[in-house]
């Protein structure tokens, strides 16, 4: 039941604000600071959440097989290889690992 | 959803005077469809993700369709599996969500849409469609663009999330197949285009630190919200440093 509420209330808020932006006048968010800000909250969400997925377990940080396949995938980027490409070379190495025990 | 999405694209489009040299329709439509399967072919990851973190195949599909903003929907089946309250995980998701506001501003703009069509087109407001939109060159284009990659987005996300958690409920345990990763995965692929500067890189990197550090003595959930506060710090303090330099004028970046 937490599970649904918390789709629940994701769903409404993502909701909400791609209709926010379509509704709100133009100029109304389109101040430097504000923008500056809407760029930047993804960039730091984001990295916190690749770091997290990478190297916690639970509340204890580990390296561990994702470690691995997590570098394959920043190689696959630095090598501008398409987005699927990326996310196959983090599960195959990840798979890989561990298979030999990592 | 989707009709009403064309009809407003259609009538009237050409009437705005677009120049002689706009980009023919079928061009725009293939750039569309090359991201919209790209892209939408990746919620396959999604699907095998949400199920491998115990979400149920109706709670996976749910996601897809209603929130429909891949990198809230990662963070939010992250964020539950690691036991996360879930107001907490919603407000992560949420956050991460929040700049789909800044892309709806920009394609208001863009396409015009009548009042009645805004809460029908608000649901693809996405990193995609608005990337594919901002680069055509005419109204009619720029509603194309909108309407090709996002319907074709809708319908593989939705249909690859309901066939990658099928598939993880088949194949049992995820994390064997190295799926566990493909989250991570994800994010890095997303952030990476965005490490441009070294504001950009410094937000990043100082949220890492956050994010790691406040992991074993913040309930879960929490880091990623404190990590946010990196965007706020950085701007802070490179705005002192500018200040500090007392140039009057600003950064140069965008």
């Amino acid at each position: 039941m937490t599970i649904w509420i918390a789709i629940g209330v994701t769903a409404v808020g993502c909701y909400a604000v791609k209709l926010l932006g379509l509704l709100v006048p133009a100029g109304a968010l389109e101040q430097p600071l504000v923008r500056r800000l809407a760029a930047l909250l993804p960039v730091a969400l984001l990295a916190a959440l690749t770091a997290q997925q990478t190297f916690a377990d639970g509340q204890a940080l580990v390296l561990d097989a994702r470690a691995a396949g997590v570098a394959a995938a920043a190689v696959a980027l630095l090598l501008r290889a398409p987005f699927l490409l990326v996310v196959a070379a983090a599960v195959v190495v990840t798979a890989g690992v561990r298979a030999m025990g990592g | 959803m989707r009709g009403v999405t064309e009809q407003t694209a259609l009538p009237d489009a050409p009437g705005a005077g677009a120049p002689p040299g706009g980009k023919p329709d079928a061009a725009v439509v293939r750039d569309a469809l090359g991201v919209g399967v790209a892209v939408g072919l990746s919620g396959f990851a999604f699907g095998v993700t949400s199920a491998g973190s115990g979400l149920t195949l109706a709670q996976t599909c749910a996601l897809s369709l209603l929130v429909f903003t891949g990198a809230s929907q990662f963070a939010l089946v992250g964020a539950l599996a690691a036991g996360g309250n879930p107001l907490t995980a919603a407000a992560g998701a949420f956050f991460l969500g929040m700049r789909n506001a800044f892309y709806g501003l920009r394609l208001s703009q863009l396409l015009a849409l009548s009042r009645a069509a805004r809460p029908l087109a608000a649901q693809w407001v996405i990193d995609e469609t608005t990337a594919v939109a901002l680069a055509q060159p005419t109204r009619r284009a720029v509603r194309i663009g909108f309407t090709v990659t996002g319907l074709t987005l809708y319908v593989l996300w939705n249909l690859t999330t309901l066939l990658g958690a099928l598939g993880a409920e088949a194949i049992g345990d995820t994390d064997a197949w190295g799926l566990d990763a493909a989250g991570p995965a994800v994010f890095l692929a997303l952030l990476a285009p965005m490490l441009r500067t070294t504001t950009e890189r410094a937000v990043a990197a100082l949220a890492v630190l956050l994010g790691l550090g406040l992991l074993p003595v913040l309930p879960a959930g929490v880091p990623v919200l404190v990590a946010a506060l990196a965007a706020p710090l950085v701007l802070w303090a490179r705005g002192r440093r500018a200040s500090d330099a007392g140039a009057g004028r600003g950064e140069g970046e965008r």
